[in-house]
């Protein structure tokens, strides 16, 4: 997989580019330091972990440098050429570039090409090559002309293959494109017609190379933001003249064509390149990275503020002009696998309720509890000595941490806590963090004003409380209104009994919000729903309220033009949440946890009147908000999901029903609710008499794949 | 002189074959009934619907290693265990029935007075037996050394008892009824406590609310599983309910709990199994609970009856399935054993092939079918399906006598003969063919100790019949035209008291190997009629014989996956048997779950063994060396290339194929021909009653 990182700009400072952009950026001898020239008289050197400038040279009024700086591996000093023909060294103590080594040399240079291992090289635009030293010790010596007239030098690169430099450069002339490849260690220069193929016509936008075993492979990226791949071979099997070369469609579209600025591609490693350039011809332009070998796109970022249509690629650094500023993108790049390439199932990254562990071994954890050792345990006893050996160190932490809690203050068994939990968790943690619980709760109930409240929370943080290992807990936080604490229990305990659950809710609901406010509530499982809802939607709620089913004419008409007769009335409902968010937290947590309606329906009965009209106001409202989206979901991390607002919705009307149909407030709600409900029942009667009609296809299917009662076949076995 | 430079066999083609592939045997087992465990032997006694009684060895990898035949008037509704290891079982047609396990028969069956039977019990001490009748009766008897003998009724109850549970120390008993529970006192027979079940079912008054299982535990706790799909727990002291599960939409038809009481399991209606848990309600009370711990859907069809042994939980219904689900945290090594079986298919043959005329006999409970193959001109290439230039022919449907089910029949090689036995009558047939007319005559006047056969083998040349019968002797019949003659009877040999239920007989017809479920195999003379040695007893029950032709070599595999091969005229084992079991099977072949359940040999090739499961067929290849644990026992990909076939066909002895499942029969009809019959399961679900629906949509 690859991806993208957080870009960050280089240069605060107006670099002057222009239309064309820059003209290059190298690396210098050190790591993370890079020379940026630009198309007019400056070379800046740049520290890039500091985002800052070390330094920055110009050529004199009237002099324009034509090649990018590079740095000489060798020496450390840097080389530039301005007005084709001067050649300057010089290095970081030098200030000014007019006072510095200077060479005329007697052909336009094209590009100085230095990498690491080598000294730099000298490409002239006539195609010939010098190395620096050779130049320098003659710089007026006669260069030859290796391209034929009108021919151009597109690209070139210059790299290592084998220990031995190569250098590549594509030239263009009249629309024909020819790669050259010169070896150094056998001196020779091999010329290749690249063969564009079907797209004769296309024009070859940018270039990148990369090696790969015995062939240079070409990557080119045409006008009409086509990939395609040339391979070139490094040890020319025959020494004729001009040998062709094919290039092969690698990915096709990945830039639109005929763009604005131009788009470049480089390479990132064997199985991935970097696109710069605009996706769809209007939209802005993307930086995109490109699994090569399974043709996937991996990551991409927009850059709104246009490019110039250049990328360099150092180290795990994209180099790129957004706008007006150099900006660096770093990535990363795994190897390619399949999986990476299509996307696994992510983990879910709620680390709270799906990570407990919900099995657990009930005969291990009573024979903790009780020490009852069986005749039929004891064989395993043996074995679960030994560990408990080893875990003296764990067992004593647990006890200080028991004593601390009887006597101490509520400083000291933060502290002790803090020991114990950094212990590695063992078996039978989770017995013992009841016993702890257990104990700080026993502690609570004989002096009233201790209430170790931060210990609590840590320790149902730990993932391995339940209700059933510390029933006391949610009493004391019920006690204390503590909606955080419980809230959190809501959220960690798998096993909260069906009284408590109510009487949660009962808090939840009649808490003032102004103590509401105050409460450090976890929020994620709410949306704000507040901005996203406009009065223009309400037209369509009617419509989607019977789930794609439409009733035709049946009495749900009638409750339709009862509905009608205040269609002020039903917006005003809806269009509001009607609970603050912090309560809608809250509740939420009472929807997400476990419950059997047998055991709940009591308890909903002890609600108030107004808290049942205000919660089934909510979960309507929740509903309506679900009925927006095709998914039917909420929006949010971890909302309430469609079946448990309608379980809910029912439980409440089941438990209810008496009381609410006789508030005038709740009128409308109900017919609301109950004209939902007859739409269901449509939309399900219809689903069920689709279900029949599908069984039958698939019993067709059945027995079209049935292979017959008999068959002679040919078997073989190895 | 000729220089011979012959391929060593294995490599031209040994396993190329056109394969006959059987769909047809219309085979359905019978759902099962009742099951019954019985910890001292580590078996589990099975009854079906339609009457049979099969026993499996829980050590033995789950091996079949008895049945005792189905009758259509034997309806069994309980099964149990008493007196140690003594079976008994109760049904419809108001009798108690005892199973003889080493004769493989009825030893009486005794007739309880009380109408239909729908319960029995043993009692704690297994000396009494305790049955609920349709009447609304309960009867004790007492077992006796050689029978059960009447001793008293209970108070009679209104409506017919349905299940029956006795108190761990025999003073008590509940007795499940429709709508209410009784609890009666043992010494005294009276009623003490009648307990209403609520008859309300999700809030609707149904008609009636039958309890289908009670359980009494130690503490005086009674557990009832009823038809509104409930779980209920009752104080049998104050007659007062305690507890209530509402578990399933349809009945709870079973229950099952663990000798330790620390553990229950419960079967409904709709196929899902529960298992409750004696858990402490906090972790250091003393106080405990029953907690519904996990719920298994390993059925389709109602689980009408459930089992609790030490380690697993195991239930079987309406769908045929026997599912054996071990208890992973009662598993002490976590081995092959701990893994999850479902047995579906008898362990025996059901089906016997006359290679001659190309013909297969089937056997169902009821009756016979004969079929002629098709046949083909065509060839192919491996995995091609042939056209066929003539399809298979039903050409007989022979349906048995009376109420009672076949227990086993044979076809001869030539066809000519089919054979065929009931628990009391054997019969005989001779078939003839004119063009396509089969003429069916029976072979009257059968002797009288020809009554009942657990085995029937015809000689290779047809001309003699081997029946192993339930008294243990083994008899030669020498078969004339349309005739026969009785040449000769093994007695049972002194000191064995198991009857024979394997047979093979060699090529040649020299010699015969009888084998019963435990004890060795025995090898007699035909000629000389003596014994002629018996092979050393092994720890597992046999499951397939054949006798190798020239050779003589007698090929056993038995149910934990060990084959052996013994040479008879040498009276020892052969080298290569001492080979595979001094380096073992490939780790995978032995973890197979289903039995060898026929072996067969190449004609020209002495080298080959034929063997089939249900889930493979195999050839082994004895002159090749045999697979270590590291080597690929069985590749499912075709070989890419010719070097990758010779490199295959030479690479170990074992070649398997996986394509036909699940076999039932598979044998060599002539050199380049098998036949293969497959049962698929879709097939069998096809035919069994609609499972209960469950709503995926709506209200």
């Amino acid at each position: 997989m690859a991806a993208l990182e957080e870009e960050f700009t280089l240069s605060t400072v107006f670099l002057g580019a222009g239309p064309d952009g820059l003209l290059g950026v190298e690396q210098s001898d050190k790591t993370d330091q890079f020379l940026v020239t630009d198309s007019g008289r400056t070379v800046i050197h740049y520290k890039v972990s500091d985002q800052k400038p070390l330094g920055s040279w110009s050529v004199k009024q009237g002099h324009i440098i034509t090649c990018p700086a590079v740095c000489n591996f060798q020496t450390g000093e840097y080389i530039v050429v301005h007005d084709n023909k001067v050649l300057r060294i010089w290095n970081n103590e030098n200030v000014n570039l007019d006072k510095v080594f200077k060479a005329t040399l007697s052909a336009e240079v094209y590009r100085i090409h230095s990498i690491q291992g080598t000294e730099p090289l000298v490409q002239f635009k006539g195609g010939a090559v010098r190395g620096l030293e050779a130049l320098l010790a003659e710089p007026q010596q006669k260069i030859e002309t290796v391209t034929s007239d009108e021919e151009v030098i597109k690209w070139s690169k210059f790299f290592m293959a084998f220990k031995y430099p190569v250098l590549i450069f594509i030239t263009e002339k009249h629309g024909n494109y020819f790669a050259y490849v010169q070896m150094f260690n056998s001196c020779t220069l091999s010329k290749y017609t690249l063969l564009l193929g079907q797209e004769e016509k296309s024009v070859i936008q940018s270039f990148a190379a990369s090696m790969d075993r015995k062939f240079i492979s070409l990557i080119s990226l045409s006008s009409h933001g086509c990939i395609y791949e040339t391979l070139i071979p490094t040890h020319p099997s025959d020494t004729e003249k001009n040998q062709k070369v094919v290039r092969s469609l690698l990915l096709k579209a990945v830039v639109s064509g005929n763009p604005r600025n131009g788009v470049a591609l480089t390479v990132l490693d064997q199985d991935h390149v970097a696109v710069l350039g605009p996706p769809l011809p209007a939209s802005k332009e993307c930086l995109s990275i490109w699994n090569i070998k399974f043709q996937t796109l991996q990551t991409s970022k927009e850059l709104p503020q246009g490019t110039s249509g250049q990328l360099w690629n150092y180290r795990e650094n994209l180099f790129m002009l957004h706008g007006k500023f150099l900006t660096v993108i770093p990535y990363k790049c795994e190897v390619s696998s399949l999986a990476g390439a299509l996307g696994k199932l992510k983990h879910s990254q709620d680390p709270g309720a799906h990570a407990m562990p919900h099995f657990v071994n009930w005969e291990t954890s009573q024979g903790c509890g009780l020490g009852s050792q069986n005749s039929e345990q004891s064989r395993r006893n043996l074995r679960r000595r030994k560990i408990e050996v080893s875990l003296q160190p764990q067992m004593t932490a647990s006890k200080r941490l028991l004593l601390a809690i009887k006597k101490d203050s509520e400083k000291h068994i933060e502290v002790e806590l803090r020991k114990f939990l950094a212990m590695k968790q063992t078996p039978d943690f989770h017995t013992t963090t009841g016993d702890i619980v257990t104990g700080l709760l026993g502690r609570c109930k004989a002096e009233p004003s201790f209430y170790p409240r931060n210990c609590l929370m840590q320790l149902i943080q730990t993932h391995v409380l339940s209700y059933s290992l510390c029933p006391g807990l949610m009493e004391v936080a019920l006690e204390k209104s503590d909606v955080q604490m419980l809230q959190l229990c809501l959220q960690h305990f798998p096993d909260i009994p069906e009284s408590v659950t109510c009487a949660c809710l009962r808090i939840f609901l009649s808490i003032g919000d102004d103590s509401l406010q105050e409460a450090d509530i976890n929020m994620e499982s709410v949306f704000d729903y507040s901005d996203s809802v406009q009065d223009e939607k309400m037209e369509e709620q009617t419509e989607i309220l019977q789930n794609g089913f439409n009733p035709g004419e049946d009495n749900c008409n009638n409750c339709d033009q009862e509905l009608n007769e205040k269609p002020q009335d039903a917006t005003e409902e809806i269009t509001s949440c009607p609970v603050i968010p912090k309560r809608a937290a809250l509740l939420n947590a009472v929807l997400h946890s476990a419950y059997s309606e047998t055991f709940l329906l009591p308890h909903l009965k002890d609600i108030a009147a107004q808290h049942i009209t205000l919660f089934l106001q909510y979960l309507y409202f929740l509903y309506l908000k679900c009925s927006e989206n095709a998914t039917m979901t909420l929006p949010g991390i971890h909302p309430p999901t469609l079946n448990q607002i309608m379980d809910w919705i029912c439980l409440l009307l089941d438990a209810n029903f008496t009381v609410v149909v006789m508030i005038p407030e709740a009128k409308r709600l109900l017919i609301n609710l109950y004209k939902f409900v007859k739409s269901q029942i449509c939309v399900y009667s219809e689903l069920n008499k689709i279900e029949v009609s599908f069984r039958e296809l698939q019993k067709l299917n059945q027995e079209k794949n049935n292979r017959g009662l008999y068959s002679i076949e040919v078997l073989e076995l190895f | 002189m000729r220089l011979l430079c012959p391929r060593p066999p294995s490599l031209e083609g040994m396993g190329e074959f056109k394969v006959h592939r059987v769909r047809f045997f219309n085979y359905v087992p019978s759902g099962i009934r009742c099951v019954a465990y019985n910890n001292q032997s580590n078996r589990l006694a099975v009854s079906r619907t339609d009457g049979t009684v099969e026993i499996y060895n829980l050590s033995a990898n789950y091996f079949q290693e008895k049945f005792f035949p189905g009758h259509e008037s034997r309806a069994t509704e309980a099964l149990c265990w008493a007196e140690g290891q003594r079976l008994f079982s109760a049904g419809l047609n108001g009798e108690i029935i005892e199973y003889d396990l080493q004769a493989l028969n009825i030893k009486y069956a005794v007739d309880a007075f009380g109408g239909p039977i729908w319960s029995m019990t043993a009692s704690p001490s297994g000396s009494q037996l305790l049955i609920g009748c349709e009447d609304g009766s309960v009867k004790l008897f007492q077992i006796t050394p050689d029978k059960i003998q009447f001793e008293r009724n209970f108070d009679r109850q209104k409506s017919r008892i349905l299940s029956l549970s006795w108190h761990p120390s025999g003073t008590h008993i509940a007795a499940g009824s429709i709508d209410y529970i009784s609890v009666f006192d043992v010494k005294s027979g009276s009623a003490i406590h009648k307990m209403n079940v609520d008859r309300r079912y999700m809030g609707v008054s149904k008609r009636k609310c039958i309890v289908w299982g009670v359980a009494f535990l130690s503490d005086g706790t009674i557990i009832s599983v009823d038809s509104a799909g409930k779980v209920q727990f009752w104080d049998s002291v104050t007659g007062t309910l305690a507890k209530n599960h509402l578990i399933a939409n349809a009945d709870v038809l079973s229950i099952a709990v663990a000798d330790q009481e620390d553990s229950f399991v419960v079967g409904t209606a709709e196929g899902t199994v529960f298992h409750f848990q004696l858990v402490s309600v906090t972790s250091n009370s003393n106080e405990k609970q029953w907690v519904r711990t996990k719920p298994f859907q390993h059925h389709t069809h109602d689980v009408r009856t459930v089992a609790h042994s030490p380690t697993a939980l195991i239930s079987g219904g309406t769908d045929t399935h026997l599912v054996i689900r071990p208890l992973m945290e009662r598993v002490e090594v976590k081995n092959y054993d701990a893994a999850l079986r479902k047995i579906t298919f008898p362990h025996r043959c059901l089906v016997s092939c006359s290679k001659k005329r190309q013909l297969l006999l089937f056997q169902f409970a009821h009756h016979l079918e004969l079929w002629r193959l098709g046949s083909t001109v065509a060839t192919g290439r491996n995995g091609d399906t042939l056209p066929l230039s003539k399809n298979a022919d039903h050409l007989l449907h022979l349906k048995t006598k009376g109420p009672e089910n076949i227990i086993c029949s044979c076809i001869s090689p030539c066809g000519s003969w089919i054979a065929y036995s009931t628990a009391s009558r054997f019969f005989l047939y001779r078939l003839n063919y004119e063009h396509d007319n089969i003429s069916l005559k029976r072979v009257s006047k059968m002797p009288a100790f020809l009554r009942s056969a657990l085995q029937i083998l015809f000689s290779e040349d047809s001309t003699k019949l081997f029946v192993a019968s339930n008294e243990g002797s083994l008899h030669i019949i020498q078969l004339l035209e349309g005739n026969f003659k009785h040449l000769h009877a093994f007695q049972r040999l002194s000191g064995t008291v198991e009857a024979m239920c394997l047979l093979a007989v060699s090529p040649d017809g020299n010699w015969l190997a009888a084998s019963g479920t435990s004890a060795g195999v025995h090898v007699y003379n035909v000629k000389l009629l003596k014994l002629h040695c018996t092979v050393p007893a092994y720890n597992f029950p046999v499951t397939a014989l054949a006798i190798a032709p020239n050779t003589n070599n007698l090929v056993i595999a038995h149910s934990d996956q060990q084959v052996f091969e013994y040479s008879i005229p040498d009276k020892q084992y052969t080298e290569w048997s001492r080979t595979v079991q001094k380096q073992g099977f490939h780790q995978l072949w032995l973890q197979r779950d289903t039995p060898i359940t026929h072996i067969s040999f190449h004609p020209k090739r002495p080298m080959h063994i034929l063997l089939h499961d249900a889930y493979m067929f195999c050839i082994i290849d004895k002159s090749l060396p045999l697979p270590n644990d590291k080597t690929l026992l069985y590749n499912p990909l075709p070989p890419k290339n010719e070097s990758d076939v010779v490199q295959r066909r030479t690479a170990h002895a074992f070649k398997i194929s996986k394509i036909y499942k699940p076999l039932l029969f598979m044998d060599l009809l002539d050199e380049k021909t098998l036949v293969a019959v497959e049962r698929p399961l879709d097939d069998i679900i096809a035919q069994l009653p609609p499972p209960i629906k469950k709503k995926k949509f709506g209200t």
